[in-house]
């Protein structure tokens, strides 16, 4: 673990609200390595999507320092070094399943046999071969949340964030989704941020987890998986499993305490 | 006599047909039948009122009175409807439209243009059209193009503002993707700003087709050579020529519903994927 892709520190972001200063993040210091699985997880207002962003350099902190890849947020998003998966699909209606892949590809000027040949693999990746056609509202809300991810891996980036991907989906389609994502990290060798406020679904895709605390956003402790890199379903049974769920579960008791 | 009874009995033999036809499951055909009914059972109505009272044809000439006049001045309404139409609000539409949409975009980049020329444009779309059209005929002659010039400035504020709205209606999520691609400006505005405007931008352009027409029309009273929708119904007024008017009218009316049918019919095939067109 020495190749690190995400370092913090001493990072804070207050924003200047009406009724005064909101701390979303205060003194937040994390190492991500390359290749790590690494969730996020608290109550809503821990500020878990707030330091998200600040790696996608959608929100710019108030304090301390964020190295992504070596260099700030904004020259990695400049060098389109990651991909990101929002908490709704936001596929672009007027484009087809296809075409809203090709969008990035378009945008960091790909070629056209490039675009189409990714366009299908990332596809088949997703299992949403023969949909490429289809427009985004004839499709389920689980097939448009797989698309939006398709999307996020068609160009090469080395980071993966994704905000609450799975948030409004229905347990079922959670867990499936949920085992596509492992096995398509496995194969693509991604870092990926993964932000959730499910605990199962924390410990069951993490290398590593950090519980993160409310007023102010802080992270609470972070877990070290000790599951093995293959995990089927069933492992969620083990005393292992349990184990590491019960540790998340009290890191955020203790962080709701004195918060 | 014959005749008012006549068309009491047709327009209640009528609508009993159209009660049973909407009572119906809605297909192709009733969509089509029902309107058009409708529509022979007014004119019907307008024929034999005229016909039965004796009503001159100066106060309100027979629908079969401006058949006739429509179809024996056929060369002279189709000069008028290429002067005033084609020539006047056509191209007045075209470039009206196309310089709100350029300034719209302009405006959106620049809040000093948005503080600046919003307030500008709001005033010009207030004055009247009435005082605008003699201004615009000294200005640039009394052919086409100040019938067009009155065009632009008619349909200029609407297809702005409508535009304007348009380009903000993408949402915050939609415009930081853009943003996590490092996409430039012109991209995220190709891409994703002006698709999601679409919307917004036909609603101005539907607005501004009948607008287009009205201006034209009217801009005519004050000056136009001889020849125009709006020349004609000024100078057949005067003549109490009362069935000609009416054909122009009738002229106008076809010309802007199909002009305002094929706008509609553009968006449907550029906004197909908005909620409203879907169906």
């Amino acid at each position: 673990m020495n190749d690190t892709v995400i370092s913090a520190k001493n990072l804070s972001l207050t924003f200047e609200t009406n009724d005064g200063p909101v701390h979303a993040l205060k003194d937040i210091n994390l190492d991500i390595a390359k290749g790590e699985f690494v969730s996020f997880i608290g109550p809503s207002g821990c500020g878990k999507t707030t330091f998200l962003r600040c790696m996608a350099d959608l929100e710019t902190p108030t304090g301390g320092e964020i190295t992504v890849n070596g260099v700030t947020p904004r020259e990695a998003r400049k060098s389109r070094a990651y991909g990101y998966v929002f908490q709704a699909a936001g596929l672009y209606p007027w484009r087809t399943i296809g075409g809203n892949i090709r969008l990035p590809l378009e945008i960091m000027g790909y070629s056209k046999e490039d675009q189409a040949k990714r366009v299908q693999q990332v596809l088949e990746l997703v299992e949403l071969d023969g949909f490429d056609r289809k427009f985004p509202w004839q499709l389920s809300g689980g097939m448009q949340q797989r698309a939006s991810i398709a999307r996020a891996l068609a160009f090469d980036a080395d980071i993966l964030l994704m905000d609450e991907p799975f948030g409004a989906l229905d347990e079922i389609v959670r867990d499936h989704l949920n085992e596509q994502l492992l096995a398509l990290w496995a194969r693509t060798e991604k870092t990926i941020g993964f932000v959730t406020h499910s605990i199962p679904e924390a410990v069951y895709l993490s290398t590593k987890i950090v519980v993160m605390s409310p007023r102010p956003g802080r992270i609470a402790d972070v877990i070290e998986s000790t599951l093995p890199k293959e995990r089927p379903l069933e492992i969620r049974d083990t005393p292992e499993f349990i184990e590491i769920a019960h540790r998340v579960r009290d890191g955020l008791r203790e962080g709701h305490a004195d918060g | 006599m014959i005749w008012i009874v006549f068309v009491l009995v047709f327009w209640a033999a009528a609508w009993r047909v159209n009660i049973v036809l909407t009572a119906q499951k809605p297909n192709r055909f009733n969509a089509f039948a029902v309107p058009a009914l409708f529509g022979i059972t007014l004119l019907l109505l307008w024929e034999g009122f005229v016909r039965g009272f004796g009503i001159s044809p100066v106060l309100l000439p027979a629908p079969s009175a401006i058949a006739v006049t429509f179809s024996q001045n056929l060369p002279v309404l189709w000069g008028d409807f290429v002067q005033t139409f084609v020539k006047g609000a056509l191209s007045g539409y075209i470039i009206g439209c196309g310089a709100a949409i350029l300034v719209a975009v302009a405006v959106d980049r620049s809040p000093f243009l948005q503080r600046g020329l919003l307030p500008v444009g709001n005033f010009v779309a207030a004055l009247p059209i009435i005082g605008l059209a003699p201004i615009m005929v000294m200005w640039f002659g009394f052919d086409w193009q100040s019938k067009a010039a009155v065009v632009v400035a008619m349909v200029f504020f609407p297809v702005l503002v409508n535009t304007v709205q348009g380009l903000q209606a993408s949402d915050a999520m939609q415009r930081d993707l853009m943003r996590t691609y490092a996409a430039s400006y012109p991209q995220a505005l190709m891409k994703l700003r002006l698709p999601a405007a679409m919307p917004f931008i036909f609603n101005g352009l539907k607005i501004a087709t009948t607008l287009a027409l009205i201006g034209a029309i009217v801009a005519e009273f004050f000056g136009s050579p001889i020849k125009g929708m709006g020349f004609r119904i000024s100078t057949e007024v005067g003549r109490l020529a009362l069935d000609m008017v009416w054909a122009e009218i009738a002229v106008a009316a076809i010309a802007g519903s199909a002009f305002y049918g094929l706008v509609a019919l553009l968006e449907k095939g550029v906004t197909f994927w908005h909620p409203s067109q879907r169906g």
